[in-house]
């Protein structure tokens, strides 16, 4: 081999062996990338740029700078915190804004943009819109005030001034109940509060449900991977068949079974244990969320623990009762500790799937069971405040990016298995 | 576990059929819910409980009132006729790009492998409500949002995943010296392509289809947001229906819909067992 070193091995066409073999192993990637290319657009034309899009919408705040550009760059020189009103030239351009705007239809939105910060400005910036066309030429800061006495209002101006630039971090302070103010970040009044105490909440809600899929769940993966294959198979269509099962037609048979007139009430009052006038509040509240909820994640709890206690095998049991444990004792040191990769992939997966739910707590919850998604779905889709629903998402993703990162280093992200 | 010795104490006795009970007890709250709504689909009045008719089997508690409702109902017929239309298109448009992106993820030289097998798998981690709420803001940015095709286009992202799983799972086992055989006997790979692989790979494939039209047959949230009235679903049809005025008719749509997943539970086992087999592995 002393002599072969110096001489290059080539292939039969006479290229060199090691260039062939690059090129073979370049073309190998370049079929591969071939044939994922076309899903990695579509995905990331039909749902990354979306999320894209919910990110940048949670700090954009381009509306007032578009609307009122000629403000914007007047105000660039008024200093807020110096006690004093604007002088002329601003509020100059705040009426040559306005007269476009009011003729564009666009100075109600940005009225209702700004409210969201500062209450009122949605109705000044209204009020305001049906009199600029009427102004004089001529000292406009007697004729605004005139309109509307807010615009002699200094917080009205530092609102304008601090929501000028095109981005903002707005949205994420109302996301966590604070809020700029001429004084700094500051947390709202206490009545004023909503979505720590949704977060909150969630989290609370999505704990209770993942710690009840896991006491219901793990006796029955626990049986299924005891019994025989014959007889486990037959009990676990009883689980597959709800994993099946449309989510609507499952929240649907709760809200049949636990409304006040429903079959669960009629059978306590059948057997005598509530009596017929006050039956039991099931749904609507909190409870319902937790017993549907529940219902319909468990069999994400059972799929995963069951595959990870196939696999433990039953002499390890054996041999340590044959050492002397008792039954407890060998299911609690033996057993159990087998069985923790698969509660920590079920608990994963199902607080996860918990905490983004939608549809059931819409359904069951009431006022007092609904999560934060809900509150999502209410901005985008009633109040129309949708940088704040973008907020509130983007801080929902990163707590299931965060989660998700956890069950890739507990499963792994190649080993998701389903049915 | 599985048998009690003979030797058992009582208190082990005791232990064996107490825990047995609680199983089943929990089997009860899995499956009871499902079932109760069959014969409550076939009630009589508008009710949603048992009548004293009902629980005395007499034929006149029940009756096919609200079948009869879901098929002549316009409003559910056009709910029908709308998620008939959207997945069929949204399962092919999934499985299509999934199948061929799985057979790609397979190779053993894939650059980036661990960064594109995330951004693929993503539609099925984030939550719902947050998909919805970005395809939402940017699918009205490019006149997708109120539109068939923004729905089709979203359930697609959304099935996708799943195929690929499916589809990845079918090709672990897979034996690449069968390519090799196939080439070495002057096959192209568009025949080795059709007449081996895909023959082998053909259970995942269609157990991720069946996937991805579950998905989109189900699937409410997105297109709560992204659909217009033209475009009215289902299961949209439902939420609306529970959340607004309830009427029985939900209950009949929802025992046919538990037709369905029986239907297609027996595919996939099916389909599972076929897979096992032609790949050698021990039938199920």
């Amino acid at each position: 081999m002393s002599e072969a070193s110096d001489t290059v091995l080539t292939t039969q066409d006479g290229r060199p062996l090691k260039a062939s073999l690059r090129k073979a192993l370049r073309r190998e990637k370049l079929r591969a990338f071939l044939l994922i290319a076309p899903l990695l657009l579509f995905v990331i034309v039909t749902f990354v740029l979306p999320i894209a899009d919910m990110l940048l919408r949670s700090v954009e705040n381009s509306i007032v700078e578009e609307t009122l550009p000629k403000t914007v760059q007047a105000l660039a020189s008024w200093d807020p915190t110096s006690g004093k009103l604007p002088d002329e030239a601003v509020f100059a351009a705040l009426a040559a804004d306005l007269k476009v705007a009011v003729k564009e239809k666009t100075h109600t939105r940005l009225g209702s943009r700004l409210n969201y910060e500062q209450t009122g400005m949605s109705s000044l910036f209204r009020k305001t819109g049906r009199h600029v066309k009427k102004m004089k030429e001529g000292p406009y800061k007697e004729q605004f005030l005139e309109v509307d006495k807010d615009w002699g209002d200094l917080d009205v101006w530092q609102t304008l001034k601090r929501f000028s630039p095109p981005y903002t971090a707005g949205y994420y302070l109302a996301a966590v109940d604070a809020q700029q103010t001429p004084d700094g970040i500051q947390m709202k009044p206490e009545d004023q509060r909503v979505y720590l105490l949704l977060f909150g909440r969630t989290l609370f809600l999505s704990i209770v449900i993942t710690v009840s899929c896991l006491v219901l769940g793990y006796p029955i993966a626990f049986i299924l991977a005891a019994l025989p294959l014959r007889t486990s198979n037959l009990l676990m269509i009883l689980v597959l068949l709800p994993f099946w099962t449309s989510l609507l037609v499952r929240t649907s048979a709760w809200k049949v079974l636990l409304q006040q007139q429903g079959v669960i009430n009629d059978f306590l009052v059948w057997i005598g244990v509530v009596s017929n006038t006050d039956r039991l509040v099931m749904i609507n509240n909190q409870t319902g969320t937790i017993i549907a909820m529940t219902h319909i994640l468990l069999p994400f709890m059972i799929l995963p623990l069951y595959s990870v206690m196939k696999t433990i095998s039953p002499s390890y049991v054996r041999a340590a009762k044959s050492l002397g444990a008792t039954d407890w004792t060998a299911f609690w040191r033996v057993y159990f500790p087998q069985s923790v990769p698969g509660i920590g992939a079920g608990a994963v997966l199902v607080f996860i799937l918990a905490i983004g739910y939608y549809i059931t707590p819409e359904l069951v919850g009431g006022t007092s069971g609904i999560f934060i998604s809900n509150r999502i779905a209410y901005h985008i889709s009633s109040s129309l405040n949708w940088g704040l629903g973008a907020a509130l998402g983007t801080m929902l993703l990163a707590a299931v990016l965060i989660l998700f990162i956890v069950y890739d280093k507990i499963v792994g992200i190649d080993n998701v298995k389903l049915g | 576990m599985s048998d009690l010795p003979a030797y058992a104490s009582t208190g082990q006795r005791l232990w064996y059929y107490g825990f047995r009970i609680i199983c089943g007890l929990i089997f009860f709250y899995l499956i009871f819910p499902i079932l109760v709504i069959l014969p409550l689909s076939f009630n009589a009045e508008d009710f949603f409980t048992f009548t004293k008719e009902m629980l005395a089997f007499d034929p006149a508690g029940y009756s096919l009132k609200h079948y009869h409702d879901f098929f002549t109902n316009p409003d559910w017929q056009q709910a029908l006729t709308n998620s008939f239309l959207i997945a069929p298109v949204a399962t092919i448009l999934a499985t299509g790009f999934g199948t061929l992106a799985a057979i790609g993820l397979s190779q053993s030289h894939v650059p980036f492998k661990s960064a594109i097998m995330a951004i693929l798998i993503s539609p099925m981690i984030v939550p719902l409500i947050i998909s919805a709420a970005g395809m939402y803001f940017f699918y009205s940015r490019i006149g997708l949002q109120g539109t068939y095709w923004g729905v089709v286009l979203a359930h697609a992202a959304l099935g996708t995943p799943f195929v690929i799983i499916t589809v990845t799972a079918t090709l672990v086992g897979f034996d690449r010296s069968l390519v090799r055989a196939a080439a070495s006997m002057g096959a192209n790979p568009v025949t080795t392509f059709f007449k081996v692989q895909m023959p082998l790979i053909i259970p995942g494939v269609v157990s991720g289809a069946l996937f991805a039209f579950i998905t989109s047959f189900d699937e409410v949230v997105v297109v709560l947001f992204l659909g217009s009235a033209g475009q009215k679903t289902l299961p949209w049809q439902m939420f609306t229906g529970l959340r607004e005025q309830i009427s029985p008719t939900i209950l009949a749509v929802a025992s046919l819909m538990v037709a369905i997943s029986i239907v297609l539970l027996t595919v996939l086992e099916l389909l599972r067992r076929r897979s096992e087999r032609l790949r050698g592995l021990t039938p199920g």
